[in-house]
């Protein structure tokens, strides 16, 4: 049980401080709603047109808030060596990974929770269904997971923040297409069978997604 | 060092006469095709690049885990020369289907599944370089390029899977008039086998230019080595 006690002081670390501080979540809702309201101007967001382009919207939306909120966690890292501390504590490093991981999961999915009320107000779609609200979880899921691995790196680098877009947003084509796909189907109340394959998808990237990163963490801090 | 420099120049030699021989067969063996014509040709070296194009990923995801396991300098060499190669190449696919599908579907791009996987293709190289560019010390480029090279080559896959279903469900939302969904037209036996010559063309050619890099980046591994025994003196 070693392996749970340190995944959740990590996560109560990342908790906690963002609790006091709210400087990640504020800015990532911030953005998160002025990028749905930029997106409310520049597409035309009649009835017909707006359940068309609204997945798009929303998943791009959680695309850049979440790689904003990816590097602004891994970032503060650096403060005061945190990073190096966990890296010296007795625990696998992937524990750290996955740790950071949730953790990063969980901050993306409060600020979609936000966003999701107004998304509903602004674009007048129901957006409550179990059915979407599944699909923003598992994409959720395997966008804080790829993200997390490629933020440690893109940290270490010298043009820092910068550098998670680049890597990060084509190795999640597969999350966001099929995540905007099942979205879209689900707010079209299609048949589930219809709907199916993306979350398939989804739920196959997660999982390979997690596990290579899992092995992958080690190579990238060690140092 | 001798036995590379016998074998080099006698495989670029070979890639020059298979060029010239493929495209000798693209042009006069290959038949003209009924319903687009003489553009259709372009086809023989739009596919085989993107075989190279997608390979040269893969020959990098094996350098990488490679480098991985053994931390050998050789590894991250092929793993970046391979991918500078690939990045032609998948550069060569997206040329030459824009310059197909203008003159068949009257427009410079389409959101083909394999067309649209190589863009995302060209967009994972192009974010592999622009980590090696950001990161100074070789050991730690190495590692992440490798890490990089892994899992991004992991996605492609899955994305292409992704798009094609996609693509399955909506055809043609931009081209009404495509023929059919994806351009499609039958293969008789003469384009196939200009189409595997070509293949096998382009393969060579891959090697070839593989090898240069190669011999390109550890000439430059020698000179930085030289540069810092001098300065030390």
């Amino acid at each position: 049980m070693n392996f749970l006690r340190s995944l959740l002081a990590i996560l109560t670390k990342d908790v906690i401080t963002e609790l006091r501080t709210r400087e990640m979540l504020s800015s990532m809702l911030v953005f998160a709603l002025l990028t749905v309201l930029i997106f409310s101007f520049a597409l035309d967001l009649r009835a017909a047109t707006a359940q068309q382009t609204a997945p798009g919207v929303l998943w791009v939306t959680v695309a850049f808030a979440g790689s904003l909120g990816l590097s602004r966690s891994m970032a503060q890292e650096e403060q005061n060596r945190c990073f190096d501390g966990m890296l010296l504590a007795p625990m696998d490093r992937s524990t750290i990974y996955l740790g950071k991981a949730i953790g990063n999961f969980f901050f993306i999915t409060l600020v979609e929770a936000v966003v999701l009320p107004v998304f509903a107000v602004l674009f007048n779609l129901p957006v409550f269904r179990a059915g979407v609200l599944l699909t923003l979880l598992l994409g959720t899921a395997g966008y804080a997971a790829v993200g997390t691995l490629f933020a440690t790196m893109a940290v270490n680098t010298r043009a820092r923040e910068v550098m998670l877009p680049i890597l990060l947003l084509p190795a999640a084509v597969p999350v966001l297409m099929a995540a905007v796909r099942a979205t879209g189907g689900f707010l079209e109340a299609l048949p589930i069978a219809d709907v199916a394959y993306w979350l398939r998808l989804l739920v196959v990237y997660d999982v390979i997604i997690v596990t290579v990163s899992t092995m992958l963490f080690d190579f990238v801090v060690e140092e | 060092m001798s036995r590379s420099r016998n074998w080099e120049p006698l495989l670029a030699g070979l890639a020059a006469l298979m060029v010239a021989l493929a495209l000798l067969m693209v042009f006069l063996y290959a038949p003209r095709e009924r319903t687009m014509g003489d553009v259709q040709r372009i086809f023989y070296f739009h596919v085989s690049a993107a075989w190279v194009g997608f390979f040269a990923f893969f020959v990098t995801m094996l350098a990488s885990i490679a480098y991985l396991i053994r931390r050998e300098r050789r590894w991250d060499v092929l793993a970046l020369s391979s991918a500078e190669v690939g990045t032609l190449f998948i550069t060569m696919v997206l040329i030459t289907g824009s310059l197909w599908a203008r003159p068949v579907w009257n427009t410079w791009w389409t959101w083909e599944p394999r067309l649209t996987i190589s863009a995302i293709q060209w967009l994972i190289y192009l974010a592999y370089f622009m980590l090696r560019g950001a990161l100074e010390e070789p050991g730690r480029r190495a590692r992440f390029a490798a890490v990089y090279g892994i899992i991004a080559f992991i996605t492609v896959p899955l994305s292409f899977m992704a798009i094609r279903w996609w693509r399955t469900i909506h055809p043609d939302i931009l081209n009404p008039n495509a023929p059919g969904a994806q351009g499609g037209f039958s293969i008789t036996p003469r384009m196939l086998h200009t189409l595997l010559f070509s293949i096998a063309t382009f393969t060579v050619l891959y090697l070839v230019l593989l090898r240069a890099r190669i011999r390109l980046e550890k000439m430059s591994d020698r000179v930085a080595y030289l540069r810092q025994r001098l300065l030390i003196r």
